[in-house]
């Protein structure tokens, strides 16, 4: 079984658009099993048409809790709190649970133990199933930390499953940037596709996302989205590319039937068979070889 | 006025929009008394604003997190620091105490429960933060995460810390937010007076749009105005929430090849297309209008 992540380092540069396309085209083969690793804003499923078999309690991190009749108004917590989470009273003070990083340092520090720690649900996963095979994918709830731990646990679930129903291929779905829901989307990938636009960010962000993918030893391929936007841009990618050893496996052209596509709930080499659509073919044709090559 | 600029999904033109506010004002500044502005690109996975606004970088600051360092002078192995810390970043075996640099939050907690005094803490550094001018004129800061390093939170909060100054209310800060909805974007967003939200019509831009704007206002209690980028394309979706949310949209850009071309390059909006200034000196009114100044 091979699992392939689909990232970008800047944001929407097409990464669900080409993930839910490759789950398409994949799944015609072989048995394919998906996972959304954007697990703050997790698109794949608006594509996928999923139908929930399963819904699961994601227990994030812990947040401390004053019990305003025990807390003397002391000020320690304020005090040794470097996360700003306190809000200090003249009777009693509070915690500010957006702000709370869960470290229990003022749970510890407490003269009065007037502070309690209180794990929170921070979200939901959910297994689905879709026409291409096995969705994984998940809610993180507004505001929450820990998305890397629901990243973790959300591919965990899809590798155990590809695994025992002895599917060919894992497509993770990617977040934007290269920090931590980042890091644990690439974990254990056999490969990475980076999704880039033919702008001065879109080059920018690639070379920081292929930093990362470099640092963690994963192995990347360049898909070129939007690729006739803008073509002193498409060199430079190219040339960067060269330079770094890294194999640019597509041109996607800029075209509105991949909005379109989107409108529709569909992956868009379902909805049309145009220039986008074979260019995306020929794209996971070359992925294929190099994944099993 | 400090003024957070977001969006849930990437790619949507949150960093197009601050970018042009942020010279279409400044330009506009005749003398002492208007809002000096300043500009904090805040999303420290990928930093793009200064493609487009060409900074000169005057002083630059490492930073990072505060991490145990033990005086094995001192050390009795007791184990106290491994069981307060609830990150799993220390360990204590036999007679070795294991840090995990990469798990530490910088909560201090492990060396104020040292009964021994043997803890002390150093800066791991994870990131740097930049400060500078650029035409405009307007002040520039920016926090570049470490290529490999899993955590911006503490470059955003380092950031804003020393880059806001205590007179924030006489100046427009413009906060670039990273997209998402979990930690990083509410660090960005915590303390804003107005948080503008950058969407695209389109349902991606609405999925998250939904959930930005839940973690702008459910979360953190911070009033939400909204742009629409891109119009024209997609569909009715977008509108149909903002008018049955109350969310007011402050303006609408056009879908138009002109402006992805000139994003392409690196080149802002006013200056390419220059009946786009006053647009955005307007939006500067509505934006101080609906945040009640």
């Amino acid at each position: 079984m091979k699992q392939l992540v689909i990232l970008s380092g800047k944001g929407g540069t097409g990464k669900t658009s080409v993930a839910a396309a490759l789950a398409h085209l994949a799944s015609q083969e072989a048995a394919t099993v998906m996972a959304d690793a954007d697990v703050d804003a997790a698109n794949l499923e608006l594509v996928l048409a999923p139908t929930r078999l399963e819904e699961h309690v994601f227990m994030g991190g812990q947040v401390a809790i004053v019990d305003a009749q025990a807390c003397t108004a002391c000020d320690r917590c304020a005090e040794v709190c470097r996360f700003d989470a306190v809000i200090p009273g003249d009777e009693s003070y509070a915690v500010d649970t957006s702000a709370c990083e869960g470290c229990a340092s003022c749970f510890y520090q407490c003269p009065a133990d007037a502070i309690r720690m209180e794990e929170q649900q921070a979200g939901q996963w959910y297994r689905s199933r879709t026409r291409f095979g096995p969705l994984f994918h998940a809610h993180l709830f507004a505001g929450q930390e820990n998305s890397g731990k629901l990243v973790t646990l959300v591919k965990q679930q899809a590798r155990l499953l590809a695994l025992d129903t002895g599917a060919r291929l894992l497509i993770v779905d990617g977040p934007p940037g290269i920090g931590c829901p980042v890091i644990s989307a690439s974990a254990g990938a056999d490969l990475a596709l980076l999704v880039v636009e033919p702008t001065v960010s879109g080059v920018h962000d690639l070379e920081r996302i292929l930093g990362t993918t470099e640092h963690f030893g994963v192995p990347a391929l360049v898909l070129i989205n939007k690729a006739d936007l803008n073509a002193r841009q498409v060199q430079e990618i190219e040339a960067f590319c060269a330079s770094r050893g890294v194999r640019v496996v597509g041109h996607v052209p800029f075209d509105i039937v991949v909005t379109e596509a989107m409108v529709h709930g569909q992956p868009v080499t379902v909805h049309t068979n145009g220039a986008v659509s074979s260019e995306l073919r020929l794209t996971w044709q070359r992925i294929r070889g190099l994944l099993w090559e | 006025m400090i003024l957070a600029v977001a969006s849930g999904k990437g790619g949507t033109g949150k960093t197009t929009v601050a970018v042009n506010l942020a010279l279409a004002v400044s330009s506009q500044r005749t003398n002492q008394s208007d809002a000096e502005v300043i500009f904090l690109d805040c999303d420290v996975e990928a930093p793009n604003g200064a493609l487009f606004l060409h900074p000169t970088i005057e002083r630059r600051q490492e930073v990072g997190l505060l991490i145990p360092e033990v005086d094995f002078a001192k050390c009795t192995y007791c184990g106290r620091c491994a069981e307060v810390c609830q990150y799993s970043a220390i360990a204590v075996v036999q007679r070795k105490v294991l840090i995990f640099a990469e798990l530490c939050h910088g909560c201090g907690s492990c060396a104020l429960n040292c009964a021994e005094g043997a803890i002390r803490e150093k800066l791991r550094v994870s990131g740097v933060i930049e400060q500078g001018l650029a035409r405009g004129p307007m002040r520039f800061a920016q926090g570049v995460l470490n290529v490999g390093e899993a955590m911006s939170v503490p470059v955003i909060r380092q950031l804003k810390q020393r880059a806001i100054p205590h007179d924030a209310h006489r100046c427009l800060v413009i906060l670039d937010a990273p997209p998402g909805t979990s930690c990083p974007v509410v660090e960005t967003m915590r303390g804003a007076d107005l948080v503008l939200m950058v969407t695209e019509p389109t349902p991606f831009g609405l999925h998250d749009l939904r959930l930005a704007v839940e973690v702008a206002r459910e979360e953190l209690g911070l009033p939400v105005a909204v742009v629409i980028n891109q119009d024209g394309v997609g569909d009715e979706g977008v509108d149909r929430y903002c008018q049955s949310e109350g969310l007011r949209v402050l303006m609408r850009i056009p879908m138009d090849r002109r402006i992805a071309e000139a994003y392409a390059e690196g080149r802002p909006m006013v200056e390419v297309l220059p009946e786009y200034r006053q647009r955005f000196v307007d939006l500067y009114r509505r934006i101080m209008e609906a945040a009640g100044r």
